[in-house]
């Protein structure tokens, strides 16, 4: 055992730091209030104060960081939307994943490893060309690929499906990466909180105070803090906080489920994904299978998961990969995704003064993460929409101006 | 939730049923404005609570009211359209 190591657990002091300073009590006011301490809520932290030099900023976090979806997606990252607001958007996002552990001096084990969307339809192949089309003109790396560039990527794979879902192509996207999620939260946590911004975990949010249609400040379940600016970034909570505001919105709430298999030698390099099949799939550096669906069929409000998500995945995991059918399930589990009519988030100013939204982010919010945060800080500090993200207004859906994203989710939910 | 009870054909796997949304009142298409329309097509009751939901049994295409909280995920009453609780 290392010295360092026997040294910390015989001392009474713990002289290690911490990763995050543990404030006893909320200070009376703050600028700006962020509630939701998951990848999206501290990363709009971190950029507030390494960016714009705001750092009496709070984080208010119900649980603890990185503990909701940040810390349940299936980590993939990826540029190939289909609308040009989408494409761009995420394509600043994957620019910004690249230099993140640098700029963190975090490893994220950000693993560039190329990306799949497999094509069993002639009407899905025309949607890959599609999104190809739009990429390359915005200079994103994505191509329609054949069978066989399928088959060499992934040798395991049954072109056929079992017979019945035959791959006629695939759109590759070799930008597509995988990084540890809760490094995420954790990196843009300690940045943020060195820089000055205090994270209050385990404090829930019981109301806002709005007077004369403007935030004055939050009630916590540790008292009441002043603020002149709250950005919610909660994801599956989002209704119950705009309850509290009254400000009516189109998500709904439905469960998506994920697993992971036992750890297996190395075998599947990129990161597959079948939207017919509704599944996706990539292989954790430490060798597990990891898996996910569509969406649950039902609107849930709770994180339960269930047998019939095992049952109908691994079916279709079967027909794609038979040879995985000795493979045990090793964990299951399910996060709220906050789901739009067009399957693109809603993001910036609300009815209400100095009360911002960054939610709607469905099953597509991870890859997302280093954008929306900078983008949403400038948005708080300028009180105006960053020009990215024009394109996700709350207020496209009273005017019928949606952003139809739908395309590009990665399974057909 | 595993097991549902249709109001015709009894308790069924959960898997044989279809969710079809909360049960809603439609403005008047003709007299509603656009932002009342559009207040219509979008916006859901979507924070958690027991709501009243139209579902389907598909393999009788059995269509029915069920009373459900979303928190919990759980049925506490299912009845046909027109019919009292």
């Amino acid at each position: 055992m290392p010295w360092r190591l026997l040294r910390f657990a015989f001392s009474s002091k713990h002289p290690e730091p911490r990763m995050f300073t543990q404030y006893s009590r909320l200070k009376p006011s703050y600028d700006v209030v962020i509630i939701g301490g998951g990848g999206h809520g501290l990363a709009a932290a971190y950029y507030l104060a390494k960016e714009h030099g705001i750092s009496n900023v709070c984080v208010l976090e119900k649980g603890y960081i990185g503990g909701g979806n940040t810390g349940r997606n299936t980590t993939i990252i990826r540029s190939n939307y289909l609308t040009p607001e989408g494409v761009r958007f995420y394509d600043e996002s994957v620019r910004l994943w690249q230099d993140l552990s640098a700029d963190f001096d975090l490893n994220l084990f950000y693993a560039n490893r190329g990306h799949y969307t497999l094509a069993h339809t002639d009407a899905s192949l025309r949607t890959m060309r599609w999104r190809a089309e739009v990429n390359k003109h915005y200079g994103v790396d994505s191509e329609v690929v054949g069978p066989e560039d399928v088959k060499k990527a992934a040798p395991m794979i049954d072109l056929s499906c079992s017979g019945h879902a035959p791959i006629l192509g695939a759109l590759y996207h070799a930008p597509g990466s995988v990084a540890r999620h809760d490094a995420v939260a954790w990196g843009y946590g300690r940045g943020a909180d060195r820089r000055g911004v205090e994270i209050h975990q385990k404090t829930e949010v019981l109301g806002i105070d709005v007077q004369g249609g403007k935030v004055k400040g939050v009630q916590t379940s540790r008292g009441y803090i002043a603020t002149p600016k709250v950005l919610c970034a909660v994801a599956g909570s989002t209704p119950r906080i705009l309850n509290m505001v009254d400000v009516p919105s189109p998500l709904y709430i439905h469960p998506l489920q994920a697993m992971v298999s036992e750890p297996v030698k190395p075998w599947l390099d990129p990161i597959l994904v079948s939207g017919s099949l509704h599944v996706y799939i990539s292989q954790s550096a430490r060798g597990e299978l990891v898996m996910g669906a569509s969406l649950d069929p039902y609107e849930v409000h709770s994180t339960r998961s269930s047998l019939e998500f095992v049952e109908g995945l691994t079916a279709e995991m079967l027909n794609m990969f038979p040879f995985l059918s000795n493979v045990k399930v090793m964990r299951q589990w399910a996060g709220m995704a906050d789901m739009t009519p067009d399957f693109a988030p809603i993001m910036g100013k609300t009815p209400v003064e100095g009360f911002y939204l960054d939610c709607g982010w469905g099953t597509y919010g991870f890859k997302a993460t280093p954008v929306s945060g900078k983008t949403m800080a400038h948005t708080l500090v300028n009180d105006a929409p960053h020009p990215l993200i024009t394109g996700f207004s709350l207020e496209r859906f009273k005017h019928y101006a949606l952003t139809g994203e739908k395309g590009a989710a990665s399974v057909g939910h | 939730m595993k097991i549902m009870t249709c109001p015709i054909n009894g308790s069924r796997p959960v898997s044989e049923f279809a969710y079809w949304g909360a049960v809603r009142d439609m403005p008047d298409p003709k007299a509603a404005s656009d932002t009342e329309w559009a207040d219509y097509v979008f916006n859901r009751d979507n924070a958690p609570g027991v709501k009243k939901e139209w579902w389907c049994h598909t393999p009788s295409n059995t269509w029915f009211i069920a009373e459900r909280d979303t928190e919990k995920d759980v049925v506490i009453n299912t009845w046909l359209y027109g019919e009292n609780p």
